[in-house]
């Protein structure tokens, strides 16, 4: 993407990789050690503890968590092989990035593609730091996968806009400090009416309430905006341009919910190892049953290919510049992957991996079953699966709408 | 359908009419939020036993009605279709392995408690996360039983326990040497390890070898008419939604891509009602039962799992919430296959009894 990073380091690989060591081990405490709280992304903040913070502080201030973001505006300016090898030190020590959210993984590319020089500066920088949250205000309860239908209403008065209207599923809502919305400016043009706004979660007028799921957990909400003032510099692109860069956003989205991380971190362990330890293992230290031992195989067969398909998209992306079409394959058959990895995990586990609460099951087994159910959402969010096979079918192979 | 015959076709009216205005899923959430000890509602259980749904397996000679399998079938179903929560799939199956393997005697003196509902009956075979009735450590030694089952159904409320031993079934009462630990799961009914430490045991001697395995087979396929039940209902639930929900100016029910979904799942509920009622006819009828009992649960395992995670998908976001009920389908469908055979161990079964 023509506004990420070109180089700007003349370090050299080996060098930077002593750099990268030195600093983990200056700046990483011991007791962070494979402690990422897993579900933090879907639960929002947990009481961050002192070294949490430290190491978040010092990722933040290097801009080593949104690594290949410009230098500018508070990113790493790390070239692509540096940044690999940032991951790479980071996996070594048992390390994470603590710098994550929607404002990593969709608002920030996006700002930097269509951003003014402004909004940059004011928004970029504390994405990078880790500092601030940022919740998406698109679906709304008749815009689900009809998203262009939105309602929520923005009115010009001058130097800013007064919003109106309810959104819905607004994930992180309740402990979000910004969001960016798609709201209408123009009632007679479904596509071109829709606009690119950032609305202050602590502005007077909004209101978030929580709604359980069926994981039992609250992380999103509806969010009602009651005569919400914005002020005009808050809006991204020209008036009119919200859905060009709604759907670019999207892209950024379902490249990130695909990507395997996110679901790989709520899940835990790969399904062979939880295998092996929940299943019965024959002298050799094969799984003792074949028709299991042949699934799991199918499985992480199917789960390797599709991490190759991962990696040659981002490689082929990158050598045309940007997400792409591509995103919607990748969306579509990573979350479906997500959420079979799940199932047989629970089948792997019996009724040891349905515990809901209490006696007789571990934290990590509870957490399962919560991610089990909440991965349910994974091939209805950014865009559900039936909403890829559409775009696949009509953007990508030119076929036509029925109608 | 299975024909029925005039009685049946009563009380299929009869238990669909109670459990629609009776025990709709707002009274299973009531349950939930309440959470009685016992995991369902003490009112709803005796209307059950006042309409005499405990003792439909039950001989006329010890209290039941003697009304056969297809009939508490039905009923089982209907009370599906609602996730009405009670222990009459348990308290049946403790009573049928007692009229199967019970004297005289012992059936006279538990079959009627059972069959009026009196007391609730369970079953407490399997000592591990899955299904495995080949490895029962269980013992007993001069009538006092010892060992610890894991995940029994209906642990709470139950009277009486139906206990797979090393050599063979027993009846344990609840008391002295009894004990419950709770194990609260993603269905939110009463599940319990239960650990017997020298229990009063008395042993079904009359039921043959095999009784261990017609008791399973039998509630393999009374699971499997609740899962119909459910099945049905999440089919039912999510056809009405996408017929009613506008997405692109259409309601969702004019996309082709969903049309074809809903036939697809509409093909398999027809199979696994098919493989349910077959299961029940073969009970009533005594032939066949093994082989339609791993044909039915394989069948309800799969259609069920498939229907249920459909259910969520076809709901879009409002399928997430709690809300929505359709949710709480996919939670008990989870644990209904889990229990009595998962569907690999079904194909298993059924290749072995067909001889390969
Ligand atoms: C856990 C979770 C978190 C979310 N977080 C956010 C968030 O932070 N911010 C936000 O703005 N939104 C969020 N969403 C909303 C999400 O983007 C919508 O739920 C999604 O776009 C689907 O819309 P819907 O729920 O209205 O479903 P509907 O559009 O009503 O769809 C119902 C079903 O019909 C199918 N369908 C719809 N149209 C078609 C068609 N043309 N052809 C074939 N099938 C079709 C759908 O795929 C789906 O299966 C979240 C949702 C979930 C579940």
């Amino acid at each position: 993407m023509a506004t990420l990073a070109e180089p700007q380091d003349a370090t050299t690989d080996d060098a930077f990789r002593e750099e990268v060591r030195a600093f983990i081990a200056a700046n990483f405490a011991d007791e962070l050690k494979g402690n990422n709280n897993a579900l933090a992304s879907v639960e929002g903040p947990t009481n961050e503890t002192p070294a949490q913070k430290a190491w978040r502080e010092a990722v933040g201030e290097r801009g080593w968590g949104t690594p290949t973001w410009p230098r500018e505006y508070g990113g790493g300016g790390l070239t692509r092989k540096q940044a690999k090898i940032l991951n790479e030190e980071l996996a070594k020590a048992n390390a994470w990035n603590p710098i994550g959210g929607m404002g990593v993984m969709m608002f920030g590319p996006t700002l930097l593609e269509y951003g003014s020089e402004e909004q940059k500066h004011e928004h970029i920088p504390p994405i990078c730091r880790g500092e601030i949250r940022w919740c998406q205000g698109y679906s709304e309860p008749n815009a689900g996968s009809d998203l262009a239908n939105l309602q929520t209403f923005a009115e010009d008065k001058g130097d800013h806009y007064v919003v109106n209207g309810q959104k819905t599923w607004t994930s992180g809502g309740q402990w979000a400090d910004k969001c960016f919305c798609l709201v209408r400016t123009d009632r007679s043009d479904k596509h071109n009416g829709i606009s690119f706004l950032l609305i202050d979660m602590t502005s007077p007028g909004v209101e978030v309430r929580p709604i359980r799921m069926i994981s039992g957990l609250s992380p999103f909400c509806e969010t009602f905006f009651t005569d919400v003032k914005v002020p005009k510099k808050n809006l991204v692109g020209a008036e009119g341009q919200g859905w060009t860069i709604g759907k670019r956003l999207l892209q950024h989205e379902r490249t990130n919910i695909s990507g395997g991380g996110s679901m790989a971190r709520m899940m835990g362990p790969t399904v062979s190892d939880i295998a092996r330890k929940y299943g019965e293992l024959d002298a050799d230290g094969k799984l003792a049953d074949p028709v299991l031992r042949d699934r799991i195989a199918d499985y992480e067969i199917r789960w390797n290919t599709f991490l190759l398909t991962a990696r040659r998209a981002a490689e082929e992306s990158k050598a045309s510049g940007g997400v792409s079409e591509i995103s919607s394959v990748l969306k579509k058959l990573g979350t479906k992957l997500g959420q079979e990895r799940a199932e047989l995990t629970i089948e792997i586990m019996g009724l040891q991996g349905l515990g809901w609460e209490g006696e007789g099951f571990t934290e990590a087994e509870l957490a399962g079953v919560r991610g089990w159910l909440f991965g349910k959402a994974f091939t209805i969010y950014g865009g559900s699966t039936e909403i890829q096979n559409n775009i696949i079918a009509k953007r990508v192979l030119g076929m036509l709408d029925h109608q | 359908m299975a024909v029925l015959n005039e009685e049946q076709e009563m009380l299929r009216d009869m238990a669909r009419e109670w459990a629609t205005n009776e025990s709709p899923v707002t009274e299973f959430r009531k349950m939930r939020d309440s959470h009685p000890d016992e995991r369902y509602l003490a009112d709803a259980w005796s209307a059950m036993a006042g309409m005499g749904w405990a003792g439909i397996i039950v001989p006329e000679a010890y209290g039941g009605s003697d009304f056969g399998w297809m009939s508490v079938g039905l009923v089982v179903e209907e009370l599906g279709k609602t996730l009405a929560a009670s222990p009459l799939i348990a308290t049946t199956l403790a009573a049928s392995a007692i009229v199967l393997g019970g004297s005289d005697e012992q059936k006279a003196k538990w079959l009627p408690a059972l069959a009026s509902g009196e007391k609730v009956g369970t079953l407490a075979i399997d000592e591990g996360a899955h299904h495995a009735p080949g490895k029962i450590a269980t013992t007993v030694s001069g009538g006092k039983l010892s060992g610890t089952k894991a995940f029994v159904h209906e642990a709470h409320g139950a009277d009486l326990f139906v206990v797979a031993a090393a050599d063979g079934l027993y009846v344990v009462e609840k008391g002295d040497g009894v004990a419950l630990s709770r194990r609260e799961l993603t269905d939110q009914r009463s599940h319990a390890q239960v650990t017997f430490d020298g229990a009063a045991a008395e042993r079904l001697a009359d039921g043959g070898d095999s009784l261990l395995d017609d008791v399973l087979d039998r509630a393999r396929i009374l699971t499997s008419c609740e899962m119909l039940g459910m099945a049905q209902q999440v089919f039912d639930v999510s056809l009405d939604y996408l017929k009613q929900r506008v997405q692109f100016n259409q309601v969702l029910a004019t996309f082709q891509a969903l049309q074809h979904r809903m036939a697809d799942l509409f093909a398999d509920l027809a199979t696994m009602r098919s493989a349910v009622e077959a299961g029940l006819e073969a009970l009533d009828s005594g032939f066949g039962v093994a082989r339609a009992a791993a044909i039915a649960k394989a069948t309800a395992n799969d259609v069920l799992h498939r229907m249920s995670r459909e259910g969520i998908q076809l709901h879009g976001g409002i399928g997430m919430t709690d809300e929505y009920d359709v949710g709480f389908y996919l939670k008990r469908a989870r644990v209904l296959e889990a229990s009595w055979g998962s569907s690999s161990q079904m194909r298993d079964r059924f290749a072995s009894l067909s001889g390969y």
